[in-house]
């Protein structure tokens, strides 16, 4: 006694053959509209400001002329805000990610913080920048300065980090930290020499790609306050910064169309910066990666 | 180290020392009790195996005694284990102290993804050795004392990752006896492994039972016959039987021992 009808599944093997194939097609569609929309504003962007893109434009400080402006002084400050950015978040975020993973017992608290923190990757970037205004500008006096923006900069892009890390912590087998264990390692020495070797290219690609974000940012640091137009370079962390973002802002608020082609000009800069950031971020993966 | 084992291998086997004590130990996961009231008495330089039945707590004994079992949350324990004298269940006995002195090589080989020389020489290298000749000869004398020395001597610097199943296990092994333990504890050590490779660790641990005490749990009833001269039948937390290997699979003296041995059940 046979449950299975065997020409029936043979004749319903046709509408399923179809379905699995129109299905493909779907998604295929899908992707090509993304990459054409990209496609749109990559051609814009370049077909206008390709023109502006040369040494003078990066070597020079803004003006009002648009045949003397530059990019440098936003160029100079977005690696200024990197330079704190980095260390900051990176400290912070993984010592936190190796005390949740590592150290924190696994209790009501804990949870609550970590679902919290992830919470707080989804928070707007611009109650970050109120958060920076009232606290470093305000409170602490710091000012519309490289320290202000680099530290509201490290609290919006932390939360993404300590997930990141997190994930890459949890992803070292525990059957690493037993042997570890088993030899009379402490914690500590386990963390360093088998944990954290094993899990760093995870918490360097979260941590390249959360910066990355953190170049493109604009919104909390216009609630900050931050200079759109600035015309001397930083000397020290409590001078003032303009960042790439912000200068594309300010160009395209500007009424004379050459400004318009110098945003676009000043988003290719972005854009290289990006990819060249991404990249770093894919080189480390492919070269540390693992396996278990 | 050196003295102790040396002065082991003279004296007469009525006259072995005791290593490990057990006296009324129970212990809990939350509230489920997983081992009860188990007394053993496990004697130096012998193969000592622990069978029964998956769930019977074997693996949660043989990890109570290095403390490993530590790591699982929410684990207690009443009674003592008595190591050379002294409970290690009390809080005050440093663990990282008494896990110098027992080593542990569990059921899936776990090298560290470091090269084959980095892996023996990291107990060493934790516990203060910096000297690179030191760390040389103990990396050489770990590995052929594991057996794989002349399999491994040319790419010592290769990634463990590259060895097969039964090399790595043999590597966890060689990385055990870098931190020249006094006891050796074996989690199901081979049940990961190919018959050719369980067969080599088998042969390994027939030679290292004369310098170390083996505590070894198995799944493999003919292993522990082969391999053991003592053996502990676990059933549902408790020590059924423990005596000479080849009366309790001659003669159990307990008619669940016969059930399990002769494949009844488990």
């Amino acid at each position: 006694m046979n449950l299975i009808n065997h020409e029936t599944v043979v004749k319903r093997m046709k509408s399923r053959l179809s379905k699995n194939s129109i299905s493909k097609w779907i998604f295929f569609a899908l992707t090509m509209f993304v990459l054409l929309i990209l496609g749109i504003l990559l051609f814009r962007i370049f077909s206008q400001g390709f023109g502006y893109l040369d040494l003078q434009f990066l070597q020079s400080l803004p003006s009002r002329k648009p045949e003397n402006a530059g990019v440098y002084a936003a160029l100079i400050g977005t690696i200024w805000l990197m330079a704190v950015v980095a260390p900051v978040s990176l400290l912070l975020g993984v010592g936190t990610a190796i005390y949740l993973e590592e150290y924190a017992k696994d209790n009501v608290i804990t949870n609550f913080i970590k679902v919290n923190i992830s919470n707080l990757a989804g928070v707007p970037s611009i109650v970050f920048g109120l958060l920076g205004l009232t606290v470093f500008v305000r409170a602490l006096a710091f000012g519309t300065s490289v320290l202000a923006a680099g530290l509201t900069m490290s609290l919006l892009v932390l939360p993404v980090i300590i997930v990141a890390a997190q994930e890459a912590i949890r992803a070292v087998p525990n059957q690493l930290r037993e042997a570890s264990f088993g030899l009379g390692a402490t914690k500590w020495q386990t963390i360093v020499r088998i944990v954290l070797p094993a899990a760093i290219p995870g918490i360097l690609t979260g941590g390249i790609l959360a910066l990355s974000r953190a170049i493109g940012e604009t919104a909390p640091l216009v609630v900050l306050g931050m200079p759109l137009f600035l015309a001397f370079l930083p000397k020290t962390l409590l001078d003032s910064i303009t960042v790439l973002p912000l200068q594309i802002y300010n160009w395209t608020g500007r009424p004379q169309v050459e400004f318009h082609a110098l945003a676009a000009a000043g988003i290719i800069v972005l854009l290289v910066m990006l990819i060249i950031m991404n990249s770093i971020a894919v080189l480390i993966r492919n070269k540390f990666q693992k396996r278990y | 180290m050196e003295t102790s084992t040396a002065a082991a291998k003279v004296v007469n086997p009525q006259e072995k020392k005791i290593v490990y004590k057990t006296s009324d130990l129970d212990l809990w996961y939350g509230d489920n009790q997983a081992l009860k009231k188990i007394n053993l008495d496990i004697m130096e330089n012998e193969v000592t195996a622990i069978i029964g039945p998956s769930g019977c707590g074997k693996s949660t004994y043989i990890k109570t005694l290095n403390r490993m079992i530590e790591l699982v949350p929410g684990v207690r324990t009443s009674g003592e284990i008595l190591y050379r004298g002294k409970n290690i269940l009390d809080k005050s006995y440093q663990v990282e102290e008494l896990r110098t002195k027992v080593g542990m090589v569990f059921q899936k080989p776990n090298p560290f993804p470091k090269s084959i020389y980095e892996n023996v020489a990291y107990g060493p290298k934790i516990h203060g050795i910096r000297d690179k000749k030191i760390l040389d000869q103990i990396v050489e004398k770990s590995l052929r004392g594991a057996a794989i020395w002349d399999e491994v001597k040319d790419r010592l610097n290769q990634n463990a990752y590259g060895l097969s199943g039964g090399q790595q296990q043999r590597l966890c092994i060689a990385r055990c006896l870098a931190i020249e333990p006094d006891v050796i504890l074996m989690d199901e050590p081979t049940s990961a492994l190919d018959p050719i490779s369980t067969l080599k660790v088998e042969e390994l641990v027939q030679e290292l039972k004369k310098e170390f005490s083996i505590i070894i749990v198995t799944h493999n009833m003919q292993q522990a016959a082969r391999i053991s001269k003592k053996t502990a039948f676990f059933l549902n937390g408790e020590v059924v039987e423990f005596s000479e290997t080849n009366k309790i699979f001659s003669t159990p003296a307990d008619k669940r021992t016969e059930d399990y041995i002769t494949g009844r059940f488990g």
